[in-house]
């Protein structure tokens, strides 16, 4: 508490600030080190979330009020979505391989790290001990999107122009690697979808969905043919099969008398 | 309390994500790892920007903010050409480029 | 002896005078890039741009007359600026350019015109007429530059105009290895020339003619030397002059207009327009001088010697190619007034040997392509149009007055024996003797074509007369050589003038021309007493002399041994060396190498994260070299 107070009495900043500081800090610490450590990929997008607000606020406290939203709406609101997104379509394995195929990976990393935070972390307070802030009142002094913009349409203009560039160049990127191109040979047509469809081994019928007649309606949860085994073909072949637990799999009442009466 | 306390505390960041770019094997927490080192220099520069009294090193984290979403996009579409052909998203499976 | 030279800009209807070369330059691209959507009508397209040119050669020469100056310069644009070198895209027509503009013009759009006769059943006819025009595209950059560098590129243009047509029929090993053998000996002149060009700019600052007439005064004699040898050398390479004339010849195997324009007519000249262009470094360097006389004396003996043994009808026409170019050289070698009497011979020249090549054409075309003139004979009456223009060109060039070739060759006699000393009378006495051998091959050559019995082969059928697309261009040039001989002894020294200078008419010599007349007449009744009743028609034993002329004179033999076998030695040699000692060497550091990478590869686990921490650790480092060089 001592030690709290002191700070404050030497501080070079608005104490407003100072409390700030000290409350985010720790958290987006906290956050970043369970990104980095949970098992679970959802829940690290979700930590990696907080540490962005954190840094968002930062950002505004620090007179860049520009910065922080567009850190909290683009990127805690748009790029952290798409990892979501993706995570959903992949990365639904979320417990990882166990097994560190790399031998001495893990202690040479925690020691290289630490050894890099320690120097950069006394390289900085060596460096910027006796350094005050200048501060931002002159520059934002006609409002800080204002001066933003003022800089970007001038000095970075060309800057400005080539991320353009970029941005479209990504996205065609993303486009390109995402497209799947099926050499003409392959392509499978109507007709002869059609005639495998009716064909002896096919079934004419669609598909079955997921969860149909079964005990649960997962869709991770095979239907159930006519004479109660469960359809393969209902399921999609990215989710995996579930074992149902016993109470899951207990009737539940829902599939009409005689399956209750059973 | 001086500003040079929001350096330390990019440093860690930025210390934490590199060590978390060496020690996780889903592509995706790596991406995530980097994506983090990305923020802890945004921080910096932000800093910097108020020790210097001018906005060029919040124009700099702009950018850097610009590069980092055209990076994901074309990262994630990557990891997700990855996955399709290997149903995996581990990347030490992905060792096929060596010696 | 410090000349002042300035050339006038051009004004008026005068700048536009670079559509000279544009037009056939458009024509020769047209041609080329069109193919064989071209075919049907691309030789009409050849044959109207050269016309075109020659119709502007005249109205800017007589544009050229109401100019002062009687020049006109015009500078294109920048072409090479770095330093001290400026060099410009620059055009200069005076009355020495102009003479060879009209030549190049005249004699290349009736010899362009005899080519759609001669060519009319070759498959390559289009591209044939492309390159044709190329080659006077290339010609007029040549003698129409400003700058000794814009004459290098027409100089090498025409090299490859020459190249391109000499091996016009590639698919024949004959025609290829000829274009081959002028393309090489062509490079040991140009190096010569371009290592001039090299000196005039390290001595003099310059490239353009007129800083170097200008300038030339103050060099050392001995760089003036240098310079007047270096241009000799590559104006040898180009107008096949003793030591390099041995491609000329070959040439032949080009297709006969070809071997009229290029070969006779004009490319071959160029060597006496770079010499008579550069007369004030010749001028200042009195041992350049005699080495041209040297040489000029030395190649027309050479040629005539070698034209009275051949039989094939175009390299006896060669060799007197090689053998007028000789008196050409010594004329301008001579100096002083001889300069234009060496420029009115070369035009002349230009007429009555193309017209000559023309004839050979022609007959060539009748007896199934044939050259040997063993198998020729009675002619004339069969061939009566081809008969007249070849006799009228034949007279002209042995130099029976009143045609061209008395009034320009017997001049060049006369004033090589008015050359101070005894080297006078040397190089007169070889003048008036290759004229006695001029007249004696020349006789042999007209009399075993044209009259006596006949000796053709037997698959020749019936001879017949050209067509008159061909007919027309030998009666335009042989009235032209019939014409012109009188006219350039008189006017067109005069209109020289500005550019060589004033210089006092030289004696009347009567005795020099009746011993000319006296040696010309003597070689055609040798030659008439020999071969009035025909010859063998295989070849015959002969003495050394005709043996060795029958071989050039074993010219080929000597390059053989001094230049190639050596060469061929010496890259035996390197291969030895480069495959032991070099690649020894070579494949010692690969294997050091590959073992060594080897090894190293292992690091290359495919492991994206052990990558990483690498960069890390390189990063950690960085880091401490830097604290360590800030704080430390």
């Amino acid at each position: 508490m001592s030690l709290a107070l002191e700070t404050l009495a030497q501080s070079t900043v608005p104490t407003g600030e100072v409390v700030t500081f000290w409350i985010l800090a720790p958290i987006a610490l906290a956050c970043a080190l369970g990104m980095v450590l949970a098992r679970n990929a959802v829940h690290s997008a979700l930590f990696l979330v907080v540490t962005m607000l954190c840094l968002g606020v930062f950002y505004m406290v620090q007179a860049g009020p520009f910065l922080g939203f567009v850190q909290i709406i683009v990127y805690t609101g748009a790029i952290m979505m798409l990892f979501l997104f993706v995570l959903m379509l992949v990365g639904r394995d979320s417990a990882e391989a166990v097994i560190e195929v790399l031998r001495g990976q893990r202690i040479a990393a925690v020691v290289l790290g630490g050894g890099l935070a320690a120097l950069l972390g006394t390289g900085a307070v060596r460096a910027l001990r006796a350094t005050t802030a200048t501060g931002l009142e002159a520059a934002n002094a006609d409002g800080n999107v204002q001066a933003i913009a003022q800089l970007l349409f001038t000095r970075y203009v060309f800057a400005f122009e080539v991320t353009s560039a970029l941005l479209i160049t990504a996205a065609v990127g993303a486009m390109v690697l995402a497209h799947v191109t099926r050499p003409k040979a392959e392509r499978v047509g109507q007709t002869a979808r059609m005639l495998a469809r009716f064909a002896p081994g096919g079934s004419p019928a669609p598909k079955p969905g997921p969860g149909v007649f079964a005990t649960s309606n997962s869709i991770a949860t095979p239907a159930l043919l006519p004479d109660g085994t469960p359809a393969e073909r209902s399921i999609s072949a990215v989710v995996p099969t579930r074992d149902l637990t016993p109470e899951e799999a207990a009737p539940k009442g829902t599939q009409g008398n005689q399956e209750g009466q059973q | 309390m001086s500003v040079s306390y929001y350096v330390v505390l990019a440093a860690a960041l930025f210390t934490i994500g590199a060590v978390g770019v060496l020690i996780r094997r889903n592509a995706i927490v790596l991406f995530m790892c980097i994506e983090l080192m990305l923020n802890a220099a945004n921080l910096t520069l932000v800093t910097f920007s108020r020790i210097n009294g001018t906005l060029d090193g919040q124009i700099m984290a702009f950018f850097v903010m610009v590069v980092a979403a055209a990076e994901v996009v074309v990262g994630l579409a990557i990891i997700m050409t990855i996955f399709r052909t290997r149903r995996s998203a581990n990347v030490d499976e992905a060792n096929l480029l060596k010696y | 002896m410090g000349s002042n030279v300035h050339f006038a800009a051009a004004t008026g209807w005068l700048s536009t005078f670079w559509l000279l070369i544009a037009i056939p330059l458009a024509s020769a691209a047209a041609l080329l890039l069109l193919g064989r959507r071209a075919d049907r009508w691309g030789h009409w397209l050849g044959v109207t741009s050269v016309a075109a040119s020659f119709g502007l050669a005249v109205s800017y020469f007589f544009a050229l007359r109401g100019v002062d100056e009687r020049s006109a310069e015009l500078r294109l644009f920048d072409f090479i600026d770095v330093g001290g070198l400026k060099v410009d895209i620059g055009l200069l027509l005076d009355p020495l350019s102009v003479v060879f503009v009209l030549l190049v013009t005249g004699v290349g759009a009736l010899i362009h015109a005899y080519a759609v006769g001669y060519m009319a059943h070759d498959p390559g006819r289009r591209r044939f007429f492309a390159y044709f025009n190329l080659f006077v595209a290339a010609m007029l950059l040549l003698v129409l530059g400003n700058n000794y560098v814009m004459l290098y590129v027409g100089w090498e243009g025409v090299g490859l105009a020459s190249y391109l047509l000499i091996a016009f029929w590639y698919a024949k090993p004959a025609a290829a290895t000829a274009g081959k053998k002028a393309f090489l000996m062509n490079r040991v002149g140009d190096a010569g020339f371009v290592i001039a060009i090299f000196l005039m700019f390290a001595t003099l600052g310059s490239v353009n003619f007129d800083d170097v007439s200008n300038g030339v005064g103050a060099l050392a004699t001995g760089t003036a030397t240098v310079l007047g040898l270096l241009l000799l050398l590559g104006a040898c390479g180009k107008s096949g002059q003793f030591p390099l004339q041995t491609w000329l010849p070959d040439a032949m195997e080009g297709p006969t207009p070809v071997s009229a324009l290029i070969h006779a007519a004009t490319m071959v000249t160029a060597g006496v327009y770079l010499i008579a262009r550069s007369h004030p470094i010749f001028d200042a360097a009195p041992d350049a001088q005699t080495a041209v006389i040297c040489v000029g004396a030395a190649t027309l003996l050479i040629g005539a010697i070698i034209g009275c043994a051949k039989d094939d009808i175009k390299r006896i026409l060669a060799y007197s190619t090689v053998s007028q170019i000789g008196y050409m050289f010594l004329a301008v070698g001579l100096g002083g007034v001889a300069y234009a009497l060496g420029l009115i011979h070369l035009l002349a020249h230009g007429f009555f040997k193309a017209g000559l090549f023309l004839g050979a054409g022609s007959v060539m075309h009748s007896m199934n392509d044939q050259t040997d003139i063993r198998r020729f004979g009675g002619l004339w009456k069969p061939m009566k149009i081809t008969w007249v223009t070849t006799g009228l060109g034949y007279l002209a060039l042995i130099g029976i007055p009143p045609l061209s070739g008395f009034f320009t060759k017997e001049p060049i006699i006369g004033a090589a024996f008015d050359h101070a000393g005894w080297l006078g009378a040397v190089v007169g006495g070889a003048a008036l003797l290759g004229a006695g051998l001029t007249a004696f091959y020349m006789t042999r050559l007209f009399v075993l074509t044209f009259h006596g019995p006949r000796r053709w082969t037997p698959d020749v059928g019936q001879p017949h007369e050209s067509p008159p697309v061909m007919t027309v261009p030998l009666i335009a040039l042989a009235l032209g050589s019939l014409a012109a001989g009188a006219l350039m002894m008189t006017s067109v020294v005069d209109w020289l003038t500005p550019v060589f200078g004033e210089h006092a008419e030289s004696s009347e010599h009567w005795l020099i021309t009746g011993a000319t007349m006296a040696v010309t007449l003597t070689g055609v009744g040798l030659a008439l007493v020999l071969f009035r009743k025909g010859t063998e028609t295989e070849e015959q034993p002969a003495g050394i002399l005709v043996t060795a002329a029958r071989r050039n004179l074993y010219a080929d033999a000597v390059n053989e041994t001094i230049f190639e076998m050596p060469g061929k030695y010496l890259t035996r040699a390197l291969v030895f060396l480069d495959n032991r000692g070099i690649d020894g060497l070579v494949n010692g550091l690969a294997a050091a190498v590959g073992g060594g990478s080897g090894r190293l590869r292992r690091l290359q686990t495919g492991y994206v994260r052990s990558y990483a921490m690498s960069i890390l650790a390189g990063a950690v480092l960085v880091v401490v070299a830097m604290l360590a060089v800030t704080l430390g």
